[in-house]
């Protein structure tokens, strides 16, 4: 009921909204008669919120990014936009028995959604506990920056932490612009057109899971996936925030694949899946393990589940 | 709209004609802007990687700076109780200035915003009907709204006196009266909204307890006044305009239980923290007694405690409230210790330590420093030119007036009738006497 209040209001600002920004894009095209590089950049200045595009100002976009990104890293980059499959939700198990704090997860995820090299961005934090001290609730004692030369340590076990892609997202409560929201597949995404970098969504999640691009993305051509998804791994600006979106690119592929992390880990500690499946992997942790979320006092209600395996 | 035009320049040659200290001070204001300028488009270039902040604490000086304005506009409201509700007749004369170090305080915090937030050029996304204004949902999208709205009553209060003087002309106090009354509750409005701002995020336990919007409030009705206050003194020291110590007086008794109440607040959240001693009380751990060998605000938050403290027995007395000396000593000390306590104090506490444990210290980068002097100055540059536009039209010696030719009429000491009197709706002075 709400939820349709707050459609029609919307469908109400559009009307209005498309009205002076065509006014405002039919001013700026008189002011520019045909300075290509300058639409493209008063093009980009008026673009609407993603849930507004259709397809086609949708195909406009994307090949004005496509030629925006070729310009700036001199190689082709493939932007998608699939949409959320019907019948999906996404879940994420984490099983901490197995765990070996070995951050392949962390930097397969860099390498897979083009995060910035330098200065360094990373969705997944490992967290690394001295077995016996407090945990989950009061996380004064974990230590990210732990650099042993081998793991597992004795001792000590580790707790990933990333975007927990929660049901009920603080951040979206957040956002002033409805930059990011929650797609019907449950994955919380960011427009990375739409941010204003006003950085309240990290002031309120809970898990650190958002990033800000405090300059402009050091992201070396060579290194770049060109395989990416307008809401996910695309190359980012500077003065917008990116986070987890469980490898859009990936996941919303027909056939999918799993998550960069899922895939890489070497233990098997990753489970990815449709909730809404009852013969999926990660339905079957959640009926047959015992499995918690982070920070259940806050009432985000994650779709991220830790368990223990054994 | 030619007679705009004319106005326009009336008041332009009115503001760009003045005494030699008066270019000496536009001259060190226009300084630390283009230094600020300056430094801000190196941040636009570099984007914010020039500041402190990070990942780890979003949120710096900026947005401290930010959130102590809110609580200086807010004050102007101290003004206009006593002077409309209960007809306090020295306030009620200079309420309008208290009105004008609103607008000045909203549009540094607009500014802090602006220079703040990642993507400027985007800034219109937080608009409503031509951006996607997330309302009601964000409490940012509130702020925008209230923020904006009270900014709007002030400046229609002030111009449209202003510009009934100016033409000879009574204001209504029809039009005047609803005005100021609609603004006490929006001066309260804006306070809790961006206490709420804070207040509305459970991630943050600091910042997640219900005290926190009546310690904004309590701590914004001592420092807003007190820089009233100080303005005042000077005001009346450097133009005609009169302004009793009555006045003065009655400000700095209210600060007085502003400041009171504060510190009982701040009381109350230290008793319930330290007593009950959950893992919430670290972040206060961190402001008073520094955590895991971090302290860095740990000296600035003793001194801002300190300074409020002897600030509070100050204004308790009478005799110290009526001796200018340790009147302007007492105002001194409140404004540098709510500016402590309700800005870095309020804002970087709330990410230390940070919801996955970490602590990263947070001390702002000279780009930091540079970029908000710049806008405090640019903030003391639109107050200096509104009074110097707003005095001798209060005073009488400016007129736009149709009809009579004054335009920038050099008047005796002597024909400095002091300002109308809004109880009869607006008396003129008489120009003639």
């Amino acid at each position: 009921m709400n939820k349709k209040v707050k459609e029609t209001l919307r469908g109400k600002k559009v009307s209005r909204r498309s009205l002076l920004k065509g006014t405002a894009l039919a001013v700026a095209a008189a002011a520019l008669p045909s300075a290509g590089a300058e639409a493209a950049v008063w093009d980009a200045f008026f673009q609407k919120h993603f849930q507004e595009l259709n397809d086609r100002d949708l195909d406009r976009i994307i090949t004005r990014l496509e030629k925006e990104y070729a310009d700036r890293y001199g190689k082709h980059i493939d932007v998608t936009a699939n949409k959320p499959l019907p019948g999906v939700l996404f879940g994420y198990g984490l099983d901490i028995a197995r765990c070996i704090g070995c951050r392949r997860c962390v930097y397969a995820c860099v390498e897979e959604n083009n995060q910035s090299r330098d200065p360094q961005i990373h969705w997944i934090t490992v967290l690394r506990f001295k077995k016996g001290d407090k945990w989950i609730s009061d996380l004064e004692n974990a230590d990210k920056y732990y650099n042993p030369a081998k793991v597992p340590e004795p001792g000590y076990f580790y707790m990933p932490t990333q975007c927990q892609q929660c049901e009920n997202p603080p951040c979206v409560k957040a956002c002033p612009t409805q930059a990011t929201w929650s797609e019907d597949d449950g994955i919380v995404v960011v427009d990375y057109n739409w941010c204003i970098g006003c950085r309240y969504c990290m002031a309120a999640c809970p898990y650190g899971a958002r990033h800000f691009n405090w300059t402009r993305p050091g992201l070396p051509t060579e290194e770049i996936n060109t395989q990416t998804h307008y809401l996910g791994n695309r190359p980012r600006y500077s003065g917008v925030v990116e986070k987890c979106t469980f490898c859009i690119q990936r996941t919303r592929k027909e056939p999918g694949q799993y998550p960069a992390c899922v895939e890489i880990c070497p233990v098997g500690a990753r489970k990815f899946g449709n909730l809404l499946d009852p013969d999926s992997e990660i339905r079957y942790c959640i009926e047959n393990k015992r499995v918690f979320r982070l920070k259940e006092e806050v009432n985000t209600q994650p779709k991220f589940f830790y368990f223990f395996a054994t | 709209m030619v007679d705009l035009i004319k106005h326009f320049f009336i008041a332009l040659r009115q503001v760009f004609t003045g005494s030699r200290n008066y270019y000496l001070w536009i001259g060190f204001l226009v300084f630390w802007i283009l230094l600020g300028f300056g430094t801000y488009v190196i941040q636009l270039k570099n984007g914010l990687i020039v500041t402190a902040m990070r990942d780890q604490v979003s949120w710096g000086y900026y947005l401290s700076n930010f959130t102590y304005l809110v609580g200086v506009a807010a004050a102007a409201v101290l003004l206009v109780i006593p002077a409309y509700i209960y007809n306090f007749k020295p306030i009620k004369e200079i309420v309008l200035f208290g009105e004008m170090l609103a607008i000045t305080a909203i549009s540094m915090c607009i500014m802090f915003i602006m220079v703040d937030i990642g993507r400027p050029d985007r800034v219109w996304h937080i608009l409503p009907f031509i951006g996607a204004m997330n309302f009601p949902d964000s409490l940012l999208a509130w702020d925008v709204l209230v923020l904006n709205g009270y900014l709007f009553i002030n400046l229609a209060v002030v111009l449209y006196v202003m510009y009934r003087i100016a033409h000879n002309m009574e204001y209504s106090m029809a039009v005047v009266r609803p005005l100021v009354i609609l603004s006490i509750p929006w001066a309260v409005s804006i306070h809790t909204v961006t206490a709420f701002l804070y207040n509305g995020l459970p991630a943050r336990p600091f910042w997640n307890a219900s005290i926190l919007a009546p310690r904004f409030l309590a701590s914004a009705f001592c420092s807003g006044p007190a820089i009233m206050i100080i303005l005042f003194q000077i005001i009346r020291k450097i133009s005609p305009l009169e302004i009793e110590d009555r006045a003065i007086n009655k400000i700095a008794e209210l600060i007085a239980y502003a400041m009171g109440f504060n510190l009982f607040l701040f009381g109350a959240e230290v008793f319930k923290e330290f007593y009950s001693g959950t893992i919430h009380m670290a972040p206060l751990q961190y402001m008073y007694f520094g955590l895991h060998g971090h302290s860095r605000l740990v000296p600035w938050l003793w001194a801002a405690l300190i300074f409020n403290l002897i600030a509070f027995f100050l204004f308790l007395s009478t005799r110290a409230r009526e001796n200018p000396v340790t009147l302007n000593l007492a105002c001194g000390l409140v404004i540098l210790g709510v500016y402590i306590e309700k800005g870095m104090g309020l804002v970087i506490p709330g990410f230390i330590p940070g919801v996955l444990g970490e602590i990263y210290e947070y001390s702002p980068t000279n780009h930091e420093i540079l970029i908000t002097l710049g806008i405090w100055a640019v903030g003391a540059l639109l107050y200096t030119l509104m009074l110097k536009v707003a005095i001798p039209i209060y005073t009488g010696t400016l007129r736009f007036s149709a009809g009579t030719t004054v335009a920038a009429r050099e008047v005796s000491g002597q024909e400095l009738v002091q300002g109308p009197d809004p109880d009869r709706g607006g008396l003129i002075p008489d120009q003639t006497s």
